[in-house]
């Protein structure tokens, strides 16, 4: 028989992950929207299912989001309806249109951000909004904590630094610059519920003179884990903020990506279909006229 | 072959590497190309070919045909696996009971499951009862048995009662698919744009074992030509073992892959002829009076030139804002396009009758005994209506009994759209032998009006009343005092070797339009609108027609856009996508009603008729919009980007 183990203190936690870190490693479960379907997926293939279960969902530390002039914090099991419903200024405006866009609304009420974190998958929805906000993750064991750039946590398809006494306690942002905009742009073969073939976060402010202050912009589903465009960012930095900027933005600044093909799409394809989303993110952040610093 | 049978735990925790079997991964053969080269290994030794069937339907002379004709339009076209994705999974029950074995599970065909699972164990018929479920979906997918002959054969041997619920995984692996076609196409019209020639060789990848792949083999070339009249035709199919999943039933048939390719060539013709998509369509409509490609003469209810002068206005809107949208510079174009079809009602060329009773029982219970197993498309319903108007007293006041083996008639199963059209018909001439027998007894006419109130039966004409005391008459040992009968067989002639014959009593006809934006950039598709013309004879319920077309338009827009079952890889909902309520555009219907003299109040079918036009139509808007046409689906954006890239690397 598995266990159920569902702690109710965050030390609790971290006492079972550290004795079963040895051993056979627990199976973390915080809204379970991705346990579900590969516990399904491998007992139907007749691979049981049968490591035990830390259930995060009763730990009180790992809830919340708080938002203050030193920055943002969102606990690793919030769900991404808290995260659309949370008051957030217009920078995180990225990460909220990520936050319903991840499956539909069961999904979105019972999914968290320290999962799609977690899972590491390259088409998380919720990674690349957070790597344009210079997100750290914080890590705990009972070795004490520590914070990690998100860019160095989200290593590769499904590859993550946590260690396996490690539990994801929180996501911290910096503060954002309050003219800063944003914007998330997903492609998938339809509407609504559908794995990304590319996404694409990007947070843009403008200084006093009208020009980019600081771009920020990460790829989602064309790489083994999404990345950033340092390259493309340090261009547009000083340039005058107008659409036109959109068509500056060539193939080269996405050369980093290693896009694959699978069932969703070609390599070809999402190569240039990144561009495209590029393009348009930076083209719809610089029409609409932004605020500049004072 | 093995079934594990125990407690829900034991069975969850049986791991595959404990298993005694070794198994040895040989290469496969996928595709029907492959099973069709001269290098192919045979599957079964009883089809040396691989080819499991032919079906052939040729009229006149085609070569003649193409040599007089003005205009000639030829092309390949691909269709992959498609999944049903019912609401529900398979999931039943068995239990033995004596030397008799019960079933309860999802069907959409007890007497053939009773069949299948009588000959699986080796017990007569009558020994044999099966219980159909309440059914949430089965599109042709429950068609085959699933579960029901494991089930009795497991509780048949343990003598307990056995159940079993299929994930959905487990039921995406295990359930048959639509065919994937590979069909090769070539038509012709003369200068005025009328029809000379059709030809079509098409090849469906049946898997591994043959499920309904003949079905489909003698379906397709019935119907390849599309709903017009052509005077030279031969349509050639095959239904092809592979080592893929069984392709069984779904939606049609083959009708939505051959009418993909015959829809698109001819908005080739079309535009060869430069005559507008939907006039065309007009000019060149099969109408009553007319001889279909099997020598069959239409006698009544061939209602495509009706649904198509009433898309005229629709159609013309739609056009003129897809002109005044593109004549800006957006990446964004518009495309409007047309598909038509027709669709046989019942079984091809062979008797599928249906059996219905209506009794009134001596205390005063009136009884709707109805085989036809109602799969969410709402046959229990309609042919409720049906029996209640013959009979002559609301539906409110009958007891149902639906198509369990042991207590209804076979109304055959519930596929071929036939359920309305055939077991309407039973159901009416049941409820009007009920109501001659009520008459008869109390001398009435025709035209008297029956009341049932308790055990008393009332039937009152021109102010004279006579009542019937239901206790007083005497009583089958059921308790039943009074039953009407009837049985339903559409006429049809088999076809010979050419394909010649009455294949069906009758043919629903429909015409869809689908507009649609592409993002030329993304390849990307935005459904505007559906509107959609459906010569259903008559809508009995209005309201559960309209929800059948809604189904097959957004089981069509799956088909062209995105639905690609791929065997080991998509077997889940999140890989395999169907539309969602997002994919689904407005939907216009206008029912065109052109009564069959043989249907039930004149009514037809309208299951597969409502999915086969709309992938040829969106298929036309694509090509409307953007000048490219793609011939093979779903279209995914990646692959209309690439037709794209190609198109504007031409240019």
């Amino acid at each position: 028989m598995t266990r159920y183990l569902r702690p109710r203190t965050l030390t609790d936690a971290l006492a079972l992950r550290a004795e079963a870190a040895g051993s056979s490693p627990l199976t973390i479960l915080a809204g379970g929207t991705d346990v579900y379907p590969v516990r399904t997926h491998r007992t139907a293939w007749f691979e049981p299912y049968s490591r035990d279960i830390l259930d995060l969902s009763a730990v009180p530390e790992l809830g919340g989001i708080t938002h203050g002039a030193e920055g943002t914090r969102i606990g690793a099991t919030a769900t991404w309806s808290a995260v659309a419903a949370a008051a957030l200024p217009p920078a995180f405006g990225a990460l909220r249109q990520a936050s319903r866009q991840v499956g539909g609304v069961q999904i979105q009420n019972r999914g968290t951000v320290g999962g799609n974190l977690c899972n590491a998958s390259p088409a998380a929805d919720g990674v690349p909004p957070l790597l344009a906000l210079d997100a750290e993750v914080e890590l705990a064991s009972l070795r004490g904590h520590r914070r990690l750039p998100l860019a160095q946590f989200v290593l590769g398809n499904r590859r993550t630094a946590l260690a396996t006494d490690e539990i994801l306690v929180a996501i911290h942002l910096p503060p954002q610059a309050a003219q800063a905009r944003s914007t998330f742009l997903k492609l998938g073969a339809r509407a609504y519920l559908v794995i990304s073939i590319a996404s694409v976060a990007a947070v843009i402010s403008v200084d006093a003179v009208g020009r980019i202050a600081s771009a920020k912009i990460a790829l989602g589903a064309c790489s083994a884990a999404p990345q950033r465009l340092t390259d493309l960012e340090e261009r547009l930095v000083g340039l005058m903020a107008t659409p036109v900027l959109a068509d500056a933005v060539s193939a080269a600044d996405l050369a980093s990506l290693s896009p694959i093909d699978d069932v969703r799409a070609s390599a070809a394809y999402r190569r240039e279909a990144a561009l495209v989303l590029v393009r348009r993110a930076v083209e719809g952040l610089l029409s609409s006229p932004l605020e500049v610093a004072a | 072959m093995l079934a594990i049978v125990g407690e829900k735990e034991a069975v969850e925790a049986v791991r595959m590497d404990d298993f005694p079997i070794a198994w040895e991964p040989l290469p496969p053969m996928i595709g029907s190309k492959a099973a069709l080269a001269e290098t192919a290994f045979t599957l079964h030794d009883f089809a040396p070919d691989n080819v499991l069937t032919r079906g052939r339907v040729e009229r006149g002379d085609v070569e003649a045909g193409f040599a007089q004709a003005a205009h000639v339009a030829s092309g390949s076209f691909e269709t992959g696996f498609v999944e049903h994705a019912y609401i529900e999974p398979e999931a039943g029950y068995a239990k033995r009971i004596g030397d008799t074995i019960h079933v309860f599970a999802c069907t959409q065909a007890p007497y053939m499951d009773r069949d299948e699972v009588a000959r699986v164990i080796g017990l007569p018929l009558e020994s044999v009862r099966i219980i159909p479920s309440a059914c949430g979906g089965g599109f042709g997918g429950k068609l085959d048995v699933s579960l029901q002959p494991m089930l009795a054969v497991a509780a048949w041997v343990l003598d307990r009662p056995v159940r079993c619920v299929f994930s959905r995984i487990e039921s995406m692996i295990s359930s048959t698919k639509r065919h994937p076609s590979s069909i090769q196409a070539k038509a012709a019209c003369d200068a005025e744009g009328r029809l000379v020639a059709y030809a079509m060789e098409g090849d469906f990848d049946t898997g591994a074992y043959s499920s309904w792949g003949p079905t489909v083999a003698g379906r397709v070339p019935v119907h390849a030509t599309g709903p017009y009249k052509v005077p030279h035709v031969r349509n050639l199919s095959r239904a092809v073992y592979t080592n893929g999943p069984p392709s069984g039933a779904f939606r049609g048939f083959g009708v939505p892959q051959a009418a993909l390719a015959q829809e698109s060539l001819f908005d080739d013709l079309a535009a060869a002829a430069g005559i507008d998509r939907l006039e065309f369509r007009l000019l060149n409509a099969i109408r009553a009076g007319d001889t279909t490609p099997c020598g069959q003469t239409l006698e009544a209810s061939a209602g495509l030139a009706e649904s198509l002068e009433a898309l005229k206005p629709h159609w013309e809107r739609l056009l003129a804002e897809a002109a005044a949208f593109n004549a800006g510079e957006s990446r964004t174009r518009r495309g409007v396009g047309i598909g038509c079809m027709w669709y046989g009602i019942g079984n091809t060329g062979m008797s599928n009758p249906s059996t219905m009773r209506v009794t009134l029982s001596q205390d005063g219970r009136l009884t709707f005994w109805n085989g036809a197993v109602d799969i969410g498309q709402g046959s229990t319903t309609v042919l409720t209506q049906i029996a209640a108007d013959a009979l002559g007293l609301p539906v409110a006041q009958f007891d149902l009994v639906i198509g369990d083996t042991a207590l209804t008639f076979d109304a055959g199963k519930t596929s071929a759209s036939r359920q309305t059209f055939v077991s309407g018909r039973a159901s009416e001439a049941a409820a009007a032998a009920l109501r001659a027998e009520i008459l008869r007894l109390t001398n009435a006419g025709p035209t008297a009006r029956l009341s049932l109130e308790g055990m008393t039966m009332t039937v009152e004409e021109n102010g004279v009343v006579a009542r019937i005391d239901l206790a007083a008459l005497p009583a089958k040992p059921d308790g039943t005092v009074l039953e009407g009968i009837g049985s339903f067989d559409p006429p049809t002639v088999p076809l010979d070797g050419m394909g010649q014959g009455v294949p069906y009593a009758t043919y629903g006809f429909a015409a869809q339009i689908a507009s649609l934006d592409v993002d030329l950039d993304l390849g990307t598709i935005k459904l505007n609108r559906i509107v959609a013309a459906h010569d259903v004879g008559r809508a009995i319920n209005p309201m559960l027609v309209e929800g059948q077309i809604h189904g097959g338009i957004a089981q069509g827009i799956g088909l062209a856009l995105m639905e690609e079952y791929l065997p080991g890889r998509t077997e889940n909902l999140h890989d395999y996508l169907i539309p969602t309520a997002g994919d689904v555009p407005d939907i216009d219907i206008i029912l065109v009603e052109d009564p069959e003299p043989l249907g039930p109040s004149g009514a037809k079918g309208i299951g597969e008729p409502a999915l086969v036009p709309t992938a040829p139509a969106i298929l036309g808007a694509i090509r409307h919009a953007t000048g490219v046409t793609p011939r093979q689906v779903p279209v995914l954006p990646h692959r209309l980007w690439e037709l794209l890239r190609e198109k504007e690397g031409r240019s």
